[in-house]
């Protein structure tokens, strides 16, 4: 692997997360349990959106095969999709979506902080953009995940549920293969390692103070960093590039 | 083609002042600080700007008013060139406007506690985070009771 297709990779790697996962943020548009909470998903999805296409921008730039941002967006098959498992599950019920938001938008927390300080300069600029943002959404699901987990019994049994259904999918935030490695010489790319004990450190408070117990000596999938993925992400897919596939090169 | 651009970097800047906020009309892109930079060359007028959110739909807006208008202006070759670094940030939203969108009925980012842009009072809470737009909080005043739009600081 050349240092070129490592960093065509960890573009698609970052700009697959936030574009799977504001796209089920999305799905919560017309359905939200109240308004302000619709307002507040659909906020978050665009931010997603946005920072998605700034890196897949940047990949097709990276690539130089002429693909456009679209072009990867609605054009690749579910194995060439590099996103995490954890951003592609389906949005359950409330509890379940704060519970994914909340896992992934502390890691991109810590992430796009260290990414912002990348020597190459497009990432750190997004990713200086995004971190702003983030520090929003993270906010939102840190108080929603409290909320919840600190509510009723009824509230609390459901983002319980939600935390094991999902704690099997956030060891893979952290895996490294020969892409970090290749961008970690070079100082591009984020050290997953040394995030990891922050963002432990982070969740474990957040979920303490909502009441909710973290599964212990869970199975851990893996895979994304392959393309390999879950059920859900085929689907996804399918609804997201519908349009795109079936009138190609279609504009607005 | 030969643009034979006639305006200093000065009148395009002033040029280009005159176009509003697509969502908040009352402020232009240049008090917004979205506006950085415009270089003008001998083949074309390069105009620098800075997307203030990610995701913020009001982006290709402003690209096409900045091309429509230069081109009202006899401009032609125009190229906008978005950067990200630094990243925007509502410290470059100039005091006037923070004044404007003050009297719009939008409470300007602050630091400080969120003054309601009706009655000033300093009595306020959170509604929402997320606004009706990405770069504002729903807030409301316990004093006049009114609800109110918060420019957030980023």
């Amino acid at each position: 692997m050349t240092n070129k297709e490592a960093l065509f990779n960890y573009c698609l790697r970052l700009g697959d997360n936030n574009l799977i996962l504001g796209h089920r943020l999305s799905e919560w548009t017309g359905r939200g349990p109240m308004l302000e909470e619709e307002m507040a998903l659909c906020n978050i999805a665009l931010d997603l959106l946005g920072q998605a296409n700034s890196f897949l921008q940047y990949a097709a730039k990276v690539e130089a095969k002429g693909r456009s941002e679209d072009d990867l967006a609605y054009l690749r098959n579910d194995r060439e999709f590099f996103n995490t498992l954890l951003a592609e599950h389906p949005n359950g019920d409330y509890a379940f979506t704060i519970m994914r938001q909340f896992l992934m938008s502390a890691f991109d927390f810590y992430f796009y902080d260290e990414l912002k300080k990348s020597s190459d300069e497009t990432l750190a600029g997004i990713a200086a953009k995004a971190h702003k943002e983030i520090t929003y959404h993270l906010r939102h699901s840190s108080n929603w995940a409290e909320r919840l987990g600190d509510g009723t019994e009824e509230s609390h049994s459901r983002i319980q549920n939600a935390l094991d259904e999902l704690w099997r999918f956030t060891a893979e935030l952290f895996e490294m293969n020969e892409v970090d490695g290749l961008l970690l010489k070079e100082k591009i790319s984020v050290d997953l390692k040394s995030i990891k004990p922050k963002w432990e450190k982070l969740v474990n408070e957040v979920l303490q103070r909502a009441t909710l117990k973290i599964p212990v000596n869970t199975f851990m999938q893996r895979g994304s960093r392959d393309g390999k993925h879950t059920e859900h992400l085929g689907y996804l897919l399918a609804e997201m590039q519908h349009l795109h596939r079936t009138h190609p090169g279609v504009q607005w | 083609m030969n643009t034979d651009v006639k305006y200093s970097r000065k009148e395009i800047l002033n040029l280009l002042s005159e176009i509003p906020d697509p969502e908040i009309p009352v402020i232009n892109i240049h008090e917004l600080g979205v506006l950085r930079d415009v270089i003008v060359n001998e083949k074309e007028v390069e105009i620098i700007i800075t997307p203030t959110y990610s995701g913020c739909p009001a982006m290709k807006q402003i690209e096409n008013d900045i091309v429509s208008k230069l081109k009202e202006n006899g401009i032609e070759n125009v190229k906008v060139k978005s950067i990200f670094s630094p990243a925007w940030t509502t410290d470059w939203i100039t005091d006037e406007a923070k004044e404007k969108l003050r009297k719009f009925g939008i409470a300007p980012p602050t630091q400080r506690k969120v003054k309601c842009p009706h009655c000033n009072s300093e009595n306020t809470e959170v509604i929402s985070q997320f606004g009706s737009t990405a770069c504002k909080a729903l807030y409301r005043c316990n004093d006049c009771k009114e609800p109110f739009d918060y420019f957030k600081c980023h």
